[in-house]
């Protein structure tokens, strides 16, 4: 079996989170995704974690992950030889997708006028902070920056204290799966329509009306002229309805409501639970009842693992997790059985493991063919496979590595 | 003008809560004709509404308009057409009504999913199961058909019957822990829900990528998708660092987790408010500085103050090493200016910055206007005009847009029945009477 898209090529010019892992998808269900770096590299080969803490070239986990299964061919984009080779990969792709800040591209020469006049049914999908065309078209941009603008960061946190954000560069990796989709769908355009269509799509606008829950904070105040805030203090415990302390760590426990009938079950039928006014609907309600249940409760999770907790949770149909660590995840045998994890090694890593499919597709399955690329690993073989004569490649490969050809 | 992308796919939406019906909602933004399926017997919380169907005045008078914020403080005759939590949620596509527990209603169903290429549902794992609905009975309906099933923790394994929301998956993969104020311990987050969003856009894309499958071989197939799972690239650098080096990760609050790789400072910084935080009112700026030559711009418009000159901040490692000082004296200096002004300062500078908006600014923000991103649109239940979102992107070769305002419970039933699946009227109005067909959730629903 094959990768879904393997008849796809990806001319891939974007760096850094967003772009790469919209086109990591593409490339681990079989696409053949070809990443233009320029001489100097995807920036992203500089951002930690690296193995063992060495910064030196190819040791970016960060790189590694966003980019597994593509191909690496360096271009310096200035030189006419850089340029001739991007028209000639152009040919062979079925869409190209870039992120140089709005404008670069024509600079270049390889805008979307040149593309769409030598090649009408190729498309391209542009992405970038704000879009092509915006009063902050220029401005730039960050995880935090887009997230706080963009997001729905204002209303996390506690109400006294700065809005805080998600982990990481999750808020792009939002953004990168959205934009998943509008690739996707300029290689339908182009395949089934022969249209070549440009695509602006903007990381703030991701935000702003799609990956998060902005838009119901903006329905929210436009229908009721309530905001959303945050909340000046965590919500009080529940009946059985919090986060909890276990013997090793947090859980958290939704046992409230109707649920609630089946928690002398969860709690092993314990002798303080024989008394009928826990039967009462209404119980869960009274603070005092609230504290006295809370007072057997919380010494019966002390005396528990989370994952012992959560089982007895899970067979009483509570919506509940405990709060894992990473490590936690790693060994975690749930996730290990049903294939989570892909073993990968390279030279200058070794040999590790990282998060692999997505999602199952029966007839197609996610697989790891690759590493991510060194730096222009593939130059010669994807220039050569696209027809690019010794002499021609030889240019390429010289102007590619220029001192200071990186801009 | 040129069909959107999916023009002629025809998707058989039984999803629900957020990642279902937002994979739903790209799927028709790019043009697939979306029909969402409901039932008058059958509230499915988080969907049309939150916690019941039918909300009393009294349950609309406060808290955060986000969550039960309805128009003119009043729910209405049929609220969940309109909840703030998810109206967006509905645009360009239809809604019909069939109750799938009836033998009838699943037969119907199949006679509708002979005429569909692709079918998505997100429940809980023993619902479909319990209606009868598997992958085998489906392709018994159309041999070439495409199903997706997107559980929390998917189809097999200790977990699999987990009763769970994205929030409580995001915990299970390591969230929780990662993120948050770095002197406050999980109980001080907020819950977030990005695990659902990025399950419906991966979901979104995993049914593009077997369509486009199909159309090449003639193939469909069964796609799994554990939203858990799913939710894993969201926490990439935390996984390559314990699978690297073994390091567990901690909470960061809004430092940049690339603060050795130059990345300081990094966070949100208060700025002249025109009143309270309780009043929402409070304003504040994100800054990043991601590498030495940003520093040094910064410094700049700090003014090159004494404390800013020592040489080990223009290196990535000095910096991270004096963050906190660095918070400490950009909170200082941030709260002399105005959020707009000194993000267009910061940015002439060549500074990332930004105002962290709080949502009923949005709609001023001339970004937003000149992108046309919210959009008047009047909907059925003659709640009056407000804007709502547009898609998230365009393809300006085709007519895309808001084509049809988000969709009302059983709007399109005379679509679905006489048009689809050629009822006439006689059997319709039996249908009407059989519970099938409706246009408001029956009494019967909370």
């Amino acid at each position: 079996m094959t990768g879904a898209l393997q008849d796809v090529t990806i001319l891939d010019l974007t760096q850094h989170i967003v772009g790469p892992y919209a086109t990591k998808l593409f490339a681990d269900f079989g696409a053949d995704v070809i990443k233009i770096e320029s001489p100097g590299g995807d920036p992203a080969r500089r951002l930690g974690p690296f193995k063992g803490g060495d910064r030196s070239a190819e040791k970016s986990g960060t790189f590694f992950y966003f980019n597994t299964n593509k191909r690496s061919v360096v271009l310096d984009l200035r030189s006419a030889s850089g340029r001739d080779a991007f028209w000639r990969l152009a040919a062979t792709a079925d869409v190209v997708v870039e992120s140089f800040r709005p404008g670069v591209l024509d600079l270049l020469g390889i805008g979307w006028e040149e593309i769409h006049r030598r090649h009408p049914g190729l498309p391209l999908v542009s992405v970038s902070n704000f879009g092509q065309h915006s009063p902050y078209r220029d401005y730039k941009g960050s995880e935090l920056v887009l997230y706080g603008f963009g997001g729905e960061m204002h209303s996390t946190g506690r109400l006294q204290r700065e809005p805080v954000k998600m982990y990481g560069t999750a808020a792009l990796v939002l953004s990168g799966s959205a934009l998943s989709t509008a690739i996707m769908g300029a290689l339908f355009a182009g395949r089934y329509q022969s249209v070549g269509q440009h695509v602006d799509f903007s990381i703030a606008d991701s935000h702003l009306v799609g990956v998060d829950r902005r838009h119901a904070t903006v329905m929210g105040v436009q229908y009721s002229g309530r905001k959303s805030l945050r909340a000046p203090a965590a919500p009080p415990q529940g009946m059985l309805a919090g986060l909890y302390r276990c013997k090793d760590g947090w859980i958290e426990l939704a046992g409230g409501g109707a649920r609630f009938r089946n928690a002398r079950e969860f709690l092993g039928h314990p002798d303080w639970m024989e008394d009928p006014k826990w039967d009462n609907p209404a119980i869960q309600m009274d603070p005092e009842a609230i504290a006295e249940f809370t007072s057997h409760l919380e010494p019966w999770l002390a005396q528990r693992s989370k994952r012992e907790v959560w089982e007895r949770a899970r067979a009483a149909r509570f919506i509940s997790g405990p709060l894992y660590t990473i490590d936690e995840v790693f060994d975690d045998p749930n996730f290990r059985d049903r294939g989570l994890w892909q073993s990968a090694e390279t030279g200058p890593m070794g040999s590790f493991e990282f998060p692999g499919r997505p999602f199952l597709m029966s007839e197609t399955p996610w697989a790891y063919r690759r590493p991510a690329p060194l730096l222009g690993e593939h130059t010669a073989e994807v220039m050569r496979a696209a027809g690019c004569d010794e002499d021609a490649l030889r240019q390429v490969l010289a102007d590619a590595s220029k001192e200071g050809a990186d801009g | 003008m040129a069909d959107l992308p999916l023009h002629g796919v025809r998707v058989l939406d039984l999803g629900g809560v957020w990642a279902g019906t937002f994979s739903s909602l790209l799927l028709a933004d790019l043009g697939a004709e979306v029909l969402k399926q409901e039932n008058q017997f059958v509230w499915q919380p988080n969907t049309r509404g939150v916690p019941v169907a039918h909300l009393t005045k009294e349950m609309t008078q406060e808290g955060a308009g986000w969550i039960n914020g309805l128009p003119n403080n009043d729910p209405g005759e049929r609220p969940w057409n309109y909840h703030p939590m998810f109206v967006s949620l509905y645009r360009n596509k239809y809604s019909f009504t069939l109750d799938i527990r009836q033998p009838e209603g699943l037969e119907i169903l199949g006679r509708l999913v002979a005429i569909s290429d692709v079918v998505l549902e997100n429940s809980a794992v023993g619902t479909m199961e319990k209606l009868g609905i598997s992958y085998e009975w489906l392709c018994s309906h159309r041999e070439d058909i495409i199903f997706l099933r997107a559980p929390g923790y998917g189809l097999s394994g200790d977990y699999m019957n987990a009763r769970t929301m994205g929030a409580q998956l995001e915990g299970v993969m390591g969230h929780q822990l990662l993120r948050g104020y770095r002197d406050a311990g999980p109980g001080e987050n907020s819950g977030i829900f990005a695990a659902d969003y990025i399950a419906g856009a991966q979901i979104a894309f995993a049914l593009m990528a077997a369509v486009w499958h199909r159309n090449n071989t003639g193939a469909g197939q069964f796609i799994e998708m554990a939203q858990a799972e799913n939710a894993s690239g969201m926490f990439a650098q935390a996984y390559m660092d314990f699978a690297l080096n073994g390091q567990t990760g901690e909470a960061l609050g809004n430092r940049s987790i690339y603060a050795d790789d130059g990345e300081a400072p990094c966070g949100v910084y208060p700025c002249l408010s025109p009143g309270d935080p309780e009043d929402g009112l409070d304003r504040w700026i994100a800054i990043s500085v991601t590498n030495d030559e940003e520093w040094l711009a910064l410094r700049g418009q700090l003014g090159d103050p004494d404390w800013a000159m020592r040489p080990e901040l223009e290196t990535a490692a000095g910096r991270a090493a004096a963050q906190d000082l660095l918070d400490e004296k950009l909170s200082e200096w941030t709260a002399q200016f105005e959020d707009y002004e000194l993000f267009h300062r910061l940015q002439a500078a060549g500074i990332a910055a930004a105002p962290v908006l709080e949502a009923s600014r949005l709609l001023n923000d001339p970004h937003v206007q000149a992108r046309n991103l919210f959009q008047d649109q009047e909907l059925p239940d003659d709640i009056g005009v407000y804007k709502y979102p547009a898609p998230l992107f365009e393809f300006p070769e085709s007519e895309g847009g808001i084509r049809r305002p988000p969709v009302a419970f059983g709007q399109d039933n005379e679509y679905v029945y006489k048009e689809l699946l050629g009822v006439d009227e006689q059997e319709y109005q039996r249908l009407v009477d059989t519970g099938h067909i409706a246009s408001t959730f029956a009494d019967s629903v909370p």
